[in-house]
């Protein structure tokens, strides 16, 4: 593996998660249960696409094939995606939606602030205005995650039920692929060892705080990283890809 | 936080134009304020006889960003500029604490609340947030993000009224 080929896997991987969350979070886009919270629903869907075209605009750049943010979101299928498998899975009801953005915000926002110490200066670049962004993230469903384990009793069922069903992909956030291992030693990918430990403390916090136990780690679930995934993902890039690869090359 | 990069006084004084007239285009969301008042505009250049703008986005996502560049482009070329290129700059990140004062005033007037200058969020952290209207700080917080992305929806619990407050970032 070359420096760039890994550098290339790595980006691309950052772009496909945010592209991916992002995505299932249009589909509240009209249906969520409050004006306010379809707003700040399509508002983090934003954050990541906006955060996914400039990870996927520096991947082109790397792989210098002329490959643009469009090519590889809409012209990859799904074995060629590299996205954790929790992002790919439906948005199932409100408590999922939120669970899954809590889990993962946790963990992002750590992360991209080590990003911002990249020894890539692009890298380092994204990750300083992202950062900012998941701040916000993290803190929003936080606030839910906690109003709903310390609400009603259907709203606390619907939580752990959720906790539940998404903690086994949680796994593969802390897994490191041999491109990041690569990377990490050069500086350039931040040590998840060290995120994990961040991660954890902060999701205990906030699941105590709503009245609900933290699940048990048992078998984690992986493959999003080498391209092998869950059903979900075909289906979300059909209605994703549909529309560019009806019309290739066409623009407005 | 401009940077007029140039060789001769001419070239200079067509730059130090160039910049007024990109730093007059109105924010397309907030046509309130303009892009020198956001904080927004981080340079013109001159490269290959062409003006190139740099800017650097709010938001990552912020779907204005589209507009912000051809009103740009199309003010520099009303302006007889001819073809400007806008460039998109990160580093270093916007910052709320790059709104000018005078458009920190432009946003109260027009009844949104500017940022807390400073002002920092932390997890679970509270925030002081002054009502636009009646200048009371009794408010509150109705939903953490609003109509753009820049803005969260507030609540003046002295005059009733609800109010766009402008995000610390």
């Amino acid at each position: 593996m070359t420096d760039k080929s890994a550098l290339f896997d790595f980006v691309v991987a950052l772009a496909d998660d945010a592209l991916v969350l992002g995505h299932r979070l249009s589909e509240w886009s009209g249906h969520a249960p409050t004006l306010e919270q379809d707003i700040a629903l399509s508002n983090l869907g934003l954050d990541l696409i906006g955060q996914a075209r400039l990870f996927y605009t520096y991947a082109g750049e790397i792989e210098g094939a002329g490959r643009n943010e469009d090519d590889l979101a809409y012209f990859r299928d799904q074995g060629q995606y590299r996205n954790l498998l929790l992002l790919e899975l439906p948005i199932g009801d409100f408590a999922q939606t939120m669970a899954r953005q809590f889990l993962y915000s946790a963990f992002l926002e750590p992360y991209f602030a080590a990003m911002m110490r990249s020894t890539d200066v692009r890298l380092a670049e994204i990750a300083s205005k992202a950062v900012k962004e998941m701040t916000y993230h993290v803190r929003h469903t936080a606030e839910w995650v906690i109003r709903l384990g310390d609400g009603t009793e259907e709203s606390q069922k619907r939580l752990v039920s959720a906790l539940d069903d998404l903690w086994c992909y949680t796994g593969e956030m802390f897994v490191e692929t041999a491109s990041e291992r690569l990377l990490v030693t050069m500086g350039i990918a931040p040590d998840k060892a060290e995120i994990k430990s961040q991660w954890l403390t902060r999701v205990g916090r906030v699941l105590t705080e709503a009245t609900v136990e933290t699940p048990r780690d048992g078998r984690m679930q992986s493959g999003g990283r080498s391209g092998r995934h869950t059903e979900h993902l075909g289906h979300l890039l059909g209605e994703m890809q549909v529309l560019a690869r009806s019309h290739p090359g066409a623009v407005w | 936080m401009f940077t007029l990069a140039a060789t001769d006084t001419d070239v200079d004084r067509e730059l130090a134009r160039a910049l007024v007239v990109a730093g007059d285009v109105p924010d397309p969301e907030i046509p309130v304020v303009t892009l020198l008042d956001l904080g927004v505009l981080r340079g013109v250049e001159r490269r290959d006889g062409i003006i190139v703008v740099k800017l650097t986005p709010t938001y990552t996502g912020c779907p204005a960003t589209v507009a912000i560049r051809l009103m740009v482009e199309t003010a520099l070329m009303d302006a007889g500029f001819g073809c400007a290129r806008v460039e998109t700059v990160l580093s270093p990140a916007w910052t709320t604490d790059d709104i000018t004062e005078r458009g920190r005033e432009r946003l109260k007037e027009f009844g949104i609340a500017p940022p807390e200058n400073g002002a920092r969020l932390t997890l679970f952290g509270s925030e002081t947030v002054t009502c636009p209207r009646c200048a009371s700080t009794v408010t509150e917080k109705i939903s953490e993000f609003g109509s753009t992305a820049c803005k969260a929806l507030w609540r003046c619990t002295s005059c009733r009224e609800p109010f766009d407050y402008f995000k610390c970032l």
